[in-house]
């Protein structure tokens, strides 16, 4: 990989609230080089998406960003404040939300948001900002978008307005893109048109992105390295290929069987048993080790990192063996007897 | 869109019919206005007379349609008190209560949304809990005494300004108003303040609450991943998508404030048409009475109907339905 353009290093977010202070990020470690697709994946609630708004510093009380480096190109974006942080939001980094409905407002029609976006970096004239906006929406393969400017977010569909946001994303063209889940609302056959035109970008423009989700088909068609979050930590960073190949960490080889996908119909389908605890109140050790199939004696205490070839690592005192052979149905079996 | 027009003039045409037999019932019901007309001296044959000059000898119902009749033609009657025509009665004393009106609406919204903003966008800080409990006093505590203070400290104690009362008035567009002189304003910055103030307490509280909403949403979060200024978020994003109930809030309270400044112009000795309208309660004088309170319900059915057509130009999604 070539010098990183974004490197998260031991990054940790919290939220105060009444029980207490809830590590919501807790030390998270990882980098993205020019033009690749990182996968952040991980369960509801596992911290991957407060670790993209962490990252452009959108965390609003009662959370703060309680340490860690943020690198863009070099520069800590933790440690800039008001208008340094804005002069780099949308324009050397930038993201796309969830669910598509919400993040268009309403009220106000593509050109006016997109034209707004424009003018937020850059000095031109409302003229010369709408010509950006109306050739970003080609970009994204947006039909006619002459008139889908003048239109208001509900006269479009779900997928289009995520085309919108991911135009509207790329008008400054950004070093860097943090995706939030930005297909998950969305059909498969759009989804998958989307995942092209993203790939498609990041080979073109050169753009990196951060694709949050927690949808491991996604990952395996898109990304080039991936990167497992549980309960606020990453367990397993690595090729994406090698990572669904053979995972190392026993909660990414769950999260691998439980794809239906996989499986023969009517066959029952595998399950990590149990459920992502409360960030409030963690296990000691190992956060995974209540439903981990492979959990030892070692497990209360913190897991160390683990390296192993191609730069992989694993945040485990029992990795899984790639010579132990098929993982997958060996843990298949294993959880499905546990459960 | 001619399809509501009708709809909505419809409406209206029901609202006054159903309102004018309520009020010229409940009139009817309080006792016959010739023992509040005449002298009490006066002899049998006189009052005989009367009675039958005004048709107060007729059935209710008789009076009822001759009077609607009337109505019809133009002709809301005579005020049993001034001998005057209604309507010219009510339109001498409308512009005071117009200006009144317009200028405590917008002294409340100059400040309320401004202040509910700031209260919204920082709801934690200092300045705007403080905020907050001004706007609680400003609906809680009755019109009448703030107005009474309101003198008491600044015409009074102070002596900065006039007590009570209207300035010179000189004709705008046919209307005789006071606001175009410093005279004029000096006159009206006390009552309409007092006017103004329950209004802005609703304003800042109606304001602060959209903009805690908003502030929360998605687009705003995105807008602020776009890097845009944080008065770019809130004049561009916040703003419009809090207007609609601000928007129905505002026309409500200008026409209450329109028909029912009795209080203030009561407290400030202001020739409104509150005080008309509580003149003529007092001595039974049932035209105006009966065009007074038409003339309120074609002032709320006006404002109601802007207030609609301003909806559509706030949010697409309601123009989008009204079309269909």
């Amino acid at each position: 990989m070539s010098e990183p353009v974004l490197r998260v290093t031991d990054l940790r977010t919290e939220f105060k609230v009444r029980a207490g202070v809830v590590k919501a990020v807790d030390g998270v470690t990882f980098e993205v080089g020019r033009g690749r697709i990182l996968g952040l994946v991980g369960e509801s609630g596992s911290g991957k998406s407060v670790t993209g708004y962490s990252i452009l510093g959108l965390i609003e009380l009662p959370g703060r960003i309680a340490g860690g480096e943020v690198l863009l190109n070099g520069v800590d974006l933790t440690k800039l404040k008001g208008e340094q942080i804005r002069r780099v939001r949308g324009a050397q980094i930038a993201m796309v939300f969830q669910d598509p409905m919400m993040t268009l407002n309403p009220v106000l029609k593509i050109s006016t948001q997109m034209i707004a976006a424009v003018r937020a970096h850059s000095n031109v004239s409302r003229k010369a900002a709408r010509l950006r906006a109306r050739d970003a929406l080609a970009t994204v393969g947006i039909p006619s978008p002459e008139e889908r400017l003048d239109s208001y977010p509900h006269q479009l569909s779900g997928g289009m307005r995520q085309r919108v946001a991911i135009a509207i994303a790329l008008l400054h063209k950004p070093a860097v893109i943090i995706a939030d889940e930005p297909t998950t609302a969305l059909d498969v056959s759009i989804q998958g048109q989307i995942l092209a035109e993203v790939r498609r970008l990041a080979d073109d423009t050169g753009t990196a992105f951060v694709w949050v989700t927690h949808d491991l088909a996604v990952v395996s068609s898109l990304a080039d390295d991936i990167c497992v979050m549980y309960a606020g930590r990453v367990v397993e960073t690595g090729p994406a290929a090698d990572v669904i190949a053979s995972p190392r960490h026993p909660y990414t080889a769950g999260l691998l069987a439980s794809v239906p996908a996989e499986h023969e119909p009517g066959e029952r389908l595998p399950q990590v048993p149990g459920s992502a605890p409360s960030l409030a109140d963690l296990p000691p050790g190992c956060a995974f080790a209540p439903r981990c199939f492979k959990a030892g004696p070692a497990c209360n205490t913190t897991p160390p990192v683990q390296h192993f070839e191609d730069g992989r690592t694993a945040l485990c005192h029992y990795p899984i063996e790639p010579d132990s052979c098929q993982p997958l149905s060996s843990t298949s079996t294993t959880y499905q007897s546990a459960s | 869109m001619i399809g509501f027009f009708i709809q909505r003039i419809l409406q209206a045409i029901l609202v006054i019919v159903a309102m004018s037999v309520i009020v010229f019932v409940g009139v009817y019901a309080i006792g016959n206005p010739i023992d509040v007309m005449i002298d009490p001296a006066s002899d049998q044959a006189l009052r005989a007379a009367l009675i039958q000059r005004y048709g107060f000898d007729k059935s209710l119902v008789e009076q009822y349609f001759i009077f609607m009749g009337n109505m019809l033609r133009g002709d809301l009657g005579e005020s049993f008190i001034y001998r005057l025509p209604v309507m010219g009665l009510i339109f001498s004393r409308l512009p005071a209560t117009l200006e009144l009106a317009i200028s405590a609406m917008l002294i409340a919204t100059l400040l309320g949304i401004p202040l509910g903003l700031w209260a919204g966008y920082k709801p934690d800080a200092i300045s705007s809990k403080f905020i907050m409990g001004l706007s609680v006093l400003g609906f809680s505590v009755p019109t009448f005494w703030v107005g009474l203070l309101l003198i008491m400290a600044f015409a009074v104690e102070l002596g900065w300004l006039p007590s009570g009362g209207r300035g010179p008035v000189t004709d705008i567009f046919g209307m005789k108003l006071s606001i175009d002189s410093m005279e004029g304003l000096s006159y009206i910055i006390l009552p309409a303040f007092n006017l103004a103030l329950f209004k802005l307490g609703l304003l800042i509280r109606l304001t602060r609450s959209g903009t805690v909403e908003v502030m929360s949403s998605d687009y705003v979060r995105f807008a602020r991943a776009q890097g845009l200024s944080e008065g770019k978020v809130v004049g561009l994003h916040v703003l419009k998508n809090i207007s609609i109930p601000i928007v129905t809030i505002f026309g409500l309270e200008l026409g209450s404030t329109l028909a029912f400044a009795v209080v203030t112009e009561t407290v400030f000795n202001w020739p409104g048409m509150g005080k008309l309208i509580i003149d003529s309660i007092t001595v039974l004088d049932r035209p105006v009475m009966v065009a007074y309170l038409i003339l309120v319900v074609f002032l709320f059915v006006l404002i109601n109907l802007v207030v609609d057509l301003i909806y559509g130009q706030l949010d697409p999604r309601i123009r989008v339905k009204a079309a269909s």
